[in-house]
């Protein structure tokens, strides 16, 4: 299973990367969310796979490592916090530059 | 404390001729000069000791760490570099007092001057060599101020400019050097320094760290080939002249040479770099300095010959050759001060400097004309003054050395040769200007004697020239023989300062070198010719052109890396990261490690294809936006369930809840942007970033299936066993968040918080157009909200926080906790503002987002700070089970009430950035979210 999880990984970057190199702000907004999903099961996947054993005492014999768990739950929500900031960065900079060109300006033809 | 006061007094005096400008030009240099007598009072008061050879040391403590203390020196060399700053510095004051024009501003001037002086004290006084090199910088940038003092004149921000480049990289190539210093003997202190040069030059890094230290004194003190920034200075005021370029600036290079003499002479190294550069800078400064027009040109080219000859001496690294390069920095500073400041009253008598123009100004002052021939003579090396006794050891010295085997007969000839040179431009000075006939079209007309007191200066340094020349054993022996004992770190060789040493070979080169000089004087009219028939270099374009070339170059390299187009950056940043981890993973030999991998399931195969398909789609339909957000959410909810499917229910939850408001923010966004994305990179730009995007994805994949493979140690047992008797909770995740690493979690709902303040005021005072069609043309629909969703709603409401309760209650214990309740309470909320409108909700809301999500910082960081109350540390929790009527047993823990704070900037944050996407596009009486 590892193996599938490992590939699954390098397609959500691959697919997140190849989007934030994109020219408009909305598809970087898109890749970043992708690569944050990717990154977060990154980090959760160091805790190991473990299937029916949560991190609850009492609950199953043995239990997943809770640390990463711990982490990743806040890097969820910070990810989100960020995303917002981007999404509305990038709105401050339609109104102001009437383009939603990552250079804040349209190329020149 | 009177050593720090010495160099402290010029610094601190900075400001009283700044202060006392508006009294008048007197009062103001009167002023400048009260800071430097107090400063050569002290002085003088430790002349006891020093003459005694005593070495003072005061040392405050300043950066221990990095070895730099604030550590000063008063020894023999410090003291006579002292004395000669600070005597010629006040000499100068006055001098420039009636020098500067009403026009000028003497204040900034004398500020200037002060600062260094100041700078230049703490070179000569410095213990540290690290602190040295701090004021030795600051000379750089000081002079840099005096040389473009009149900053209105473009040769003299030039000038400037080109001494603060060469001296300024020289003072770079010396900290190198000193580092290295320090790092062979381990300390940056000067006593130790000098007596381990032993340990210095057996060390592999010798070479470097000399050729480094020499670098710097070479640029400092003008040497060829570093030689052409000194004529460029002299478009400074003269008194800077008289000062910077005779006594002091330039002689900081040499003072280097002298202070690290015990520390780095006496090899082979030293011996050729140093007293080749020494002899080629004096051959080529005599030359030049004949071929001259401008006065001050003549005195500059001048001064850097006699620079080399001061190295030279200082090169041929025998103890008496150090005693004549000591004696002669003395010399020079006398004769070449007063003949700088003879210059500038010439100048500023007839308007010009230009030597085939001022003729015969003897008729017209007398008394200059006397005072600048002496010293010109001095200059010369003539009998019975000064500038000869040292020239005289000079010249013995040349023929003491053999280490250039059977050719050590070229450095006396040469030598012999620069003083021939020296004489001839000594009397081109004397006849060219007092005499050789009538003065030729001067703007001023007719010229005359200057102030008195502008010739008092002049007139001190004229009779040290003449007092040390007829009578050195009652004048100067005992400050040459301490500086001396200091340069030598003690070893004081034999040495005589008599006038006579019989006849001699010295003194017969002496007597070539007068004849031969004004025999090249005679011939100077086919010199002339001789000279104007060489092709014509001129440094300063050279060295314009060079400056020129690297700022074009720098220029180039930065707009290749910094061209303003964040593709280009986030490609450099892609290819630096990907090719360190290609780096760092190529050594793992066999990708899959020893541990055996987990079966594959037929259900979590399939979410997983789906995963990745749903990833593929999003960026395939990416130009469609609306197709491609929907791609979007399927991969989060997947991603939700691979958390659910490996035994991360909170996570599960969490990333659900996220997904959900994470969407509506984007399709809010979506609404004002362009629905389509253009067609717009090159194919060959596609495949490009598909390399990229494709070698980041190998290596994630990679690096994820090594690491997984792979034996697993971690701290999970701590946590595990921890977590119900330290902190009260048997759901480990939550009870991290709230308790172990609770510190954590209050920086990260801050990061929350801030980032919604953030975006409230990025939103604020926006207005996008409201756009009325869609990509296809097809008007947006006019219905305000949809009756279904309305009613729903609102029943939904209660119940969506009941729930949001209930998962707050039991997130200690089960999964959930705070931040899941407060995104399933933000996403109730922002259904009411979906489904009834923003102004519908507005008028609901019960409390400020501004206020709930200050509240919850407050409460999670008041809870932290409560435990310090019971001498806890910081956000330490307590717990306890209760009985309650009723409901019974029940569980307690202040991390609950830190929860709370979690749960309200969740709640508090989420919405301050959602609800006011919203207003955007409404009419101006839509007010904001607050």
């Amino acid at each position: 299973m590892e193996a599938v999880l490992a590939v699954t990984l390098g397609v959500m970057v691959t697919c997140g990367v190849y989007l934030i190199l994109r020219a408009r702000v909305f598809p970087v907004v898109v890749g970043l969310t992708l690569i944050s999903y990717a990154v977060n099961l990154f980090i959760f996947s160091m805790g190991r796979l473990a299937t029916g054993a949560p991190a609850v005492i009492g609950k199953s014999a043995s239990h997943v490592d809770p640390l990463p768990q711990a982490l990743v739950l806040t890097a969820i929500v910070i990810g989100f916090a960020m995303t917002a900031f981007v999404v509305v960065l990038a709105l401050r900079g339609l109104g102001e530059l009437k383009t939603d060109h990552v250079d804040g300006q349209e190329p020149r033809e | 404390m009177a050593l720090a006061l010495i160099i402290a007094l010029p610094f601190a005096g900075i400001f009283i001729p700044l202060l006392l400008e508006r009294f008048g030009r007197s009062a103001c240099a009167f002023g400048a000069g009260l800071a430097p007598l107090g400063a050569l009072v002290l002085l003088l008061s430790q002349r006891e000791a020093v003459f005694a050879g005593e070495v003072t040391v005061a040392r405050y403590g300043w950066l221990p760490d990095l070895g730099l203390d604030l550590a000063l020196r008063l020894d023999g060399l410090g003291f006579l570099f002292a004395l000669l700053i600070l005597g010629i510095g006040l000499l100068v004051i006055l001098y420039a007092r009636y020098y500067l024009s009403k026009k000028d501003p003497m204040g900034r001037f004398f500020g200037f001057f002060l600062l260094f002086m100041g700078s230049m004290l703490g070179v000569v006084l410095s213990e540290n060599l690290l602190l040295m090199l701090m004021f030795w910088e600051l000379t750089s940038l000081s002079s840099f101020l005096l040389i473009g003092y009149w900053n209105h004149r473009a040769d003299a921000r030039r000038g400037a400019r080109m001494a603060l480049t060469i001296t300024g990289g020289g003072g770079l190539a010396l900290l190198a050097g000193i580092l290295l210093i320090g790092h062979i003997v381990g300390s940056f202190e000067l006593s130790t320094v000098i007596a381990s040069g032993d340990q210095i030059r057996a060390h592999a890094l010798y070479p470097p760290a000399l050729i480094l230290v020499l670098l710097g004194v070479f640029t400092k003190s003008a040497q060829f080939p570093f030689h052409f920034w000194l004529p460029q200075a002299m478009a400074a005021p003269t008194p800077v002249s008289a000062f910077l370029h005779s006594a002091t600036m330039v002689k900081a290079g040499v003072f280097l040479l002298a202070r690290l003499y015990p520390a780095l002479a006496d090899s082979e190294w030293w011996f050729y770099l140093v007293s080749l550069t020494g002899l080629a800078t004096l051959l080529i400064g005599a030359v030049m300095a004949l071929f001259q027009h401008d006065l001050k040109g003549l005195l500059a080219y001048s001064t850097i010959s006699h620079l080399g000859l001061i190295t030279l001496l200082f090169g041929l690294d025998s103890q008496q050759a150090a005693v004549a390069a000591v004696f002669h920095i003395i010399n020079h500073a006398t004769f070449k001060a007063s003949l700088f400041m003879a210059a500038g009253i010439i100048d500023h008598e007839t308007g010009t400097r230009d030597m085939r123009r001022i003729n015969g100004m003897w008729k017209y002052m007398p008394h200059t004309a006397t005072l600048a021939m002496v010293a010109s003579l001095a200059m010369a090396g003539v009998p019975l003054l000064n500038g000869f006794l040292s020239k005289e050891m000079f010249f013995a010295e040349t023929l003491e050395q053999h280490l250039l085997g059977s050719f050590y007969w070229t450095i006396p000839v040469l030598a012999t040769v620069a003083g021939a040179f020296s004489v001839a431009y000594s009397v081109r000075f004397i006849h060219d200007v007092f005499f050789n006939g009538e003065p030729i079209d001067l703007p001023k007309y007719p010229p005359h004697e200057p102030a008195r007191y502008m010739k008092i200066p002049v007139e001190v340094l004229v009779l040290l020239c003449l007092v040390v020349g007829m009578l050195p054993g009652y004048t100067v022996a005992s400050l040459l023989a301490t500086a001396v004992s200091a340069t030598l770190n003690g070893d004081v060789p034999e040495y005589s300062l008599s006038i006579w040493h019989g006849f001699n070979l010295p003194l017969l080169m002496s007597f070539v070198a007068l004849a031969g000089g004004v025999g090249i004087y005679s011939m100077r009219k086919w010199l002339f010719l001789w000279y104007q028939g060489l092709p014509n270099v001129d440094s300063v374009l050279v060295f314009e052109q060079a400056m020129r070339m690297l700022a074009d170059a720098a220029r180039r390299i930065s707009l290749l890396l910094d061209n303003g187009s964040l593709q280009r950056y986030l490609l450099l940043m892609l290819v630096s990261v990907l090719v360190l981890v290609v780096y760092a993973l190529t050594p793992l030999a066999p990708l899959a490690g020893p541990v055996a991998l987990t079966p594959l399931d037929t259900a979590t195969l399939g979410g997983m294809a789906l995963l990745a398909v749903a990833s593929l789609l999003t960026v395939i339909y990416h130009r469609r936006r609306l197709v491609s957000l929907m791609m979007l959410s399927v991969v989060g909810l997947l991603v939700s369930l691979t958390f659910a499917r490996y035994s991360a229910p909170d996570l599960a939850l969490t990333q659900l809840s996220v997904e959900v408001v994470s969407i509506i923010l984007l399709i809010l966004a979506l609404f004002f942007m362009p629905e389509r994305t253009p067609v717009e990179s090159s194919s060959l730009r596609v495949f490009r970033d598909f390399l990229v995007a494709g070698g980041c994805g190998v290596m994630v994949a990679l690096l994820t299936f090594a690491v997984l493979s792979r034996p697993y140690d971690s701290i999970a047992s701590f946590f595990l066993e921890n977590s119900v008797s330290g902190g009260g909770g048997t759901n480990v995740v939550n009870v991290i968040l709230v308790d172990f690493r609770g510190f954590d979690t209050l920086g990260e709902i801050s990061v929350l918080a801030i980032a919604a303040i953030g975006i409230y005021g990025l939103l604020h005072g926006l207005r996008l157009p409201h756009p009325t069609h869609d990509y296809g043309g097809r008007r947006w629909s006019g219905d305000s909200h949809p009756m279904i969703l309305y009613v729903l709603a609102r029943a939904l409401l209660p119940m969506a926080l009941l729930v949001s309760v209930f998962i707050f209650l039991r997130g200690h214990n089960l999964p959930g906790g705070g931040f899941i309740a407060g995104l399933i309470t933000a996403v109730a909320l922002i259904l009411q503002y979906v489904a009834l409108g923003v102004s519908w909700a507005q008028a609901r809301q019960p409390l400020s987002y501004h206020a709930v999500c200050g509240a919850g910082l407050l409460i999670a960081a008041c809870t932290g700070l409560g435990s310090l109350l019971f001498d806890h540390p910081f956000l330490t929790s307590a717990f306890g089970h209760f009985e309650i009527p009723l409901i019974g047993d029940i569980e307690l823990a202040t991390a609950m009430l830190f929860d709370l704070g979690v749960y309200l900037v969740v709640v508090g944050a989420t919405l301050l950035m959602l609800s006011n996407i919203g207003h955007v596009s409404q009419e101006a009486s839509c007010k904001e979210v607050l």
